[in-house]
């Protein structure tokens, strides 16, 4: 979020939508108070907010089931940014409205909405019930711009709340989760990733310089469900937010070598980067050596893609849809062409830069699943993906089991020490979670234990190396080097010198194992270009689509 | 799409079935996919909107003649409306396709066919209006007469199906093919008197209008 300046008050137009988008509300006992003990601040926008609130029957106020906890949300020196006296702000009536204790105690929000306070997406609840909390939002980030600054987080009791201000979008995060801010503003970069995924950074801001109140809600439809897989992913399985790093499916590795070298092998006039996948992970990834070598391909990228070609809606036929990769170019599209191959979870993205080449794209799938039969690795795969204690297609894992090493029940590893050429594809590899970890509470503690630990790892005023932690029901050890970064979760009982006993053991499996874990070599190959142009300016023709 | 012109594809020639180009249009969740899944794949099962737009391919039989569809199913959903005029260029044949149960539908429809009508010629393609979901008929909104009526004055095809029951699914995909398959009997009998008309320079003209049909 950028200090706005005393000229980022809200234009009229902003009172004005913040007073239309209360109007449903209003019947539905709107017990504001959020802007109660609000100083006089000349801003329009609060100030008509504030206004509106007092008209509300006061007796609503403090609503006496709350649970404590939300208090803490929006409650008194909260923080030195917070002009709220009220508790949170009251409700809307329909389902998931903000009394609702069960909305109330869900560990973590996330909101989007417009600059305007118009509802985008909330993780929980409906967003028409939220518009009030959503208003409470708005308010708080506006009375800070006035004052020529911004708001990035409040701290109240064991709540957090980051804010992410992304051109006309507001994101914000209200969690209860022993996460740091820092992991909760990479959260909602990931959100706001997500939606520009679809809809590319520039056609959002179009539309909101075109029209302030728009309700962007329309073009995100469908995506919503992408975005809570997003979000319940970071406490069911953590690790690729987390390390910022992408998971491969163990493959031996002649064999990966070998789909390498036919991705290498199949390519078409402006294809830029293809993919194999099973279950969202990345069996390998061959990419265009001219367009991604320069702007290199980003893991938060190359993991959009992984999530979004996992989404069920490819089950069917082939797609062809555009794409928008946020951190390579955020105004662009892509074309992808993303196929089932064989009638597998085993699937195949190909992303282009031509809208038209999706014959093109469809015959080098042709050629890619010939070639694959011929290797055989069809098989192999159907194997990999069908190893799992769940009977799902997501698990392409191995088994904790394998390492041998009693007292140890599951890790997170990503090496560090790649050859700078591979730098582009972070890596990083962890077991299934296994009992004690199968129930979603005891997922959610490790998840969390994980996020401490890479939290004080990653402190930035004071960073460790190493830390042993003794916790109720395990204990964990995290260590940081210049060759990898590790995360470990042990049996309660063990010792120190057990723990490091285990280490060393995972360690020198993790080197044994090596090649079949991680793509030691991403494959690259060069493409004609799309349209002929000089090869200076190859890597700015592609992807730099403006979009429709 | 370069080989999909309007014409057949020179493989008619050698016996193979020609190839047309049909998209499914309409807005989101009116049951496109469910209709090309069933027509394909035979089979129903609730989907997740469609990204951008599937492809299915599926050769139809038509006793005497039989034609290759290449289906694409767009997504209904509004983010990607700019991006379907990819979808629907070159496209031999239409299916506009709306929810009973939903008027907005409906008028969606009769908006796609506006935006059809500026990217084709009056007759370049086959448009069939399809109103889909009529196992859900406590719910409706749009008679069969109004489809009919609004389908007759524009000139289009009409029909009710039913894709979770499979209702008029595959006859929705073999009459369009049908009419497929007589333009283009059409045009090459009136290709064969173009040429005839060079030769002898006398062949009266609205003579092919006779013809149709």
């Amino acid at each position: 979020m950028e200090a706005g300046g005393g000229t980022a008050a809200p234009a009229p137009g902003d009172a004005e939508d913040l007073e239309e988008m209360r109007f449903p509300s209003e019947e539905a006992r709107d017990g504001g108070g959020i802007c109660r003990d609000l100083p006089g601040t000349g801003d329009a926008s609060v100030e008509k907010t504030g206004s509106e609130t007092k008209d509300q029957p006061p007796g609503l106020l403090l609503q006496p089931e709350a649970p404590s906890c939300t208090y803490g949300l929006w409650g008194p020196g909260a923080s030195e940014n917070s002009p709220v006296g009220g508790p949170e702000s009251g409700s809307g009536g329909q389902g998931g409205d903000p009394s609702d204790e069960d909305w109330r105690s869900k560990r973590k929000h996330v909101f989007v909405l417009s600059e305007a306070g118009k509802p985008i997406y909330s993780r929980y609840g409906s967003v028409e019930a939220l518009s009030t909390t959503m208003g409470v939002m708005t308010a708080l980030v506006s009375f800070v711009q006035s004052a020529g600054d911004a708001i990035r987080a409040i701290y109240a009791e064991d709540h957090k709340l980051v804010f992410l201000q992304q051109g006309p979008l507001l994101l914000v995060a209200v969690s209860r989760t022993p996460q740091s801010a820092a992991q909760l503003r990479g959260e909602l970069m990931a959100v706001h990733a997500q939606i520009v995924s679809t809809l590319t950074r520039a056609s959002v801001a179009r539309i909101f310089a075109r029209k302030q109140n728009y309700d962007l809600r329309r073009l995100l439809a469908g995506s919503e469900r992408t975005l809570d897989r997003l979000l319940d992913s970071v406490e069911r399985d953590p690790g690729a937010l987390l390390l910022g790093a992408v998971r491969c499916v163990p493959l031996a590795r002649p064999l990966r070598d070998a789909l390498g070298a036919l991705l290498r092998r199949c390519t078409a006039p402006g294809l830029a980067l293809s993919v194999l996948a099973v279950g969202g992970r990345l069996v390998t990834a061959a990419q265009e050596r001219t367009v991604l070598a320069e702007c290199r391909l980003d893991p938060a990228d190359l993991q959009l893609l992984l999530d979004w070609v996992g989404a069920p809606a490819f089950a069917a036929g082939e797609a062809w849809a555009p794409v928008c990769l946020p951190r390579f170019n955020p105004d662009g599209f892509f074309y992808a062409y993303v196929a089932r191959l064989d009638a597998m979870p085993v699937c195949l993205l190909l992303l282009g830069t031509d809208p038209e080449a999706f014959h093109d794209m469809a015959t080098c799938r042709r050629l890619v699943e010939d070639g694959m039969h011929s290797l055989g690795a069809m098989r192999t795969l159907r194997e990999a993906a069908s190893f799992s204690s769940t009977p799902s297609a997501s698990a392409s894992a191995y088994s904790v089991q394998a390492v041998e090493a009693a007292g140890l029940r599951h890790f997170l590893y990503k090496p560090l020490d790649i050859p700078d050429h591979h730098r582009q594809l972070p890596q990083f590899t962890s077991p299934e979670l296994e009992a004690p970890y199968s129930r979603e509470e005891e997922r959610q503690r490790l998840s969390d234990l994980y996020h401490r630990l890479h939290a004080r790892l990653h402190n930035t005023s004071r960073p460790l190396r190493l830390i042993y932690h003794v916790a109720e029901k395990e204990t964990l050890l995290a260590w940081v080097t210049s060759k990898f970064e590790l995360y470990t979760c042990l049996s309660p009982l063990v010792t120190k010198a057990g723990a490091i006993l285990v280490v060393t053991k995972l360690l020198r499996w993790v080197k044994k194992e090596e090649d079949r874990l991680f793509i030691r070599y991403p494959p690259k190959y060069s493409t004609p270009p799309a349209a002929p142009a000089a090869s200076t300016d190859q890597a700015s023709h592609n992807g730099l689509f403006t979009a429709p | 799409m370069a080989q999909v012109d309007g014409a057949p594809r020179p493989g008619a020639a050698l016996g193979q079935p020609c190839i047309f180009k049909l998209v499914l249009l309409g807005s989101g969740s009116v049951g496109k996919s469910s209709l090309a899944l069933q027509y394909v794949k035979n089979d129903f099962k609730s989907i997740l909107p469609t990204v951008g737009c599937a492809f299915f391919t599926k050769v139809v039989d038509l006793g005497a003649a039989s034609l290759k569809l290449e289906i694409w199913d767009t997504a209904g959903q509004e983010k990607y409306h700019s991006v379907c005029h990819l979808y629907f260029r070159g496209a031999n044949a239409a299916l506009l396709v709306y929810d009973v149960t939903r008027k907005d539908s409906f008028c969606k429809a009769q908006q796609w066919l506006k935006d059809l009508e500026e990217e084709f010629h009056p007759g370049e393609v086959v448009v069939v209006l399809v109103g889909n979901k009529t196992d859900l008929h406590q719910e409706r909104q749009v008679t069969f007469e109004e489809g009919r009526e609004f389908a007759e004055s524009k000139g289009l095809l009409f029909m009710e199906t039913s894709a979770k029951l499979n209702h008029q699914v595959t006859e929705v995909f073999s009459a369009v093919a049908r009419e497929l398959l007589q333009r283009e009997e059409k045009e090459e009998g009136q290709r064969q008197q173009g040429d005839a008309r060079l030769a002898l320079n006398e062949t009266p003209p609205g003579r092919s209008r006779c013809c149709a049909r």
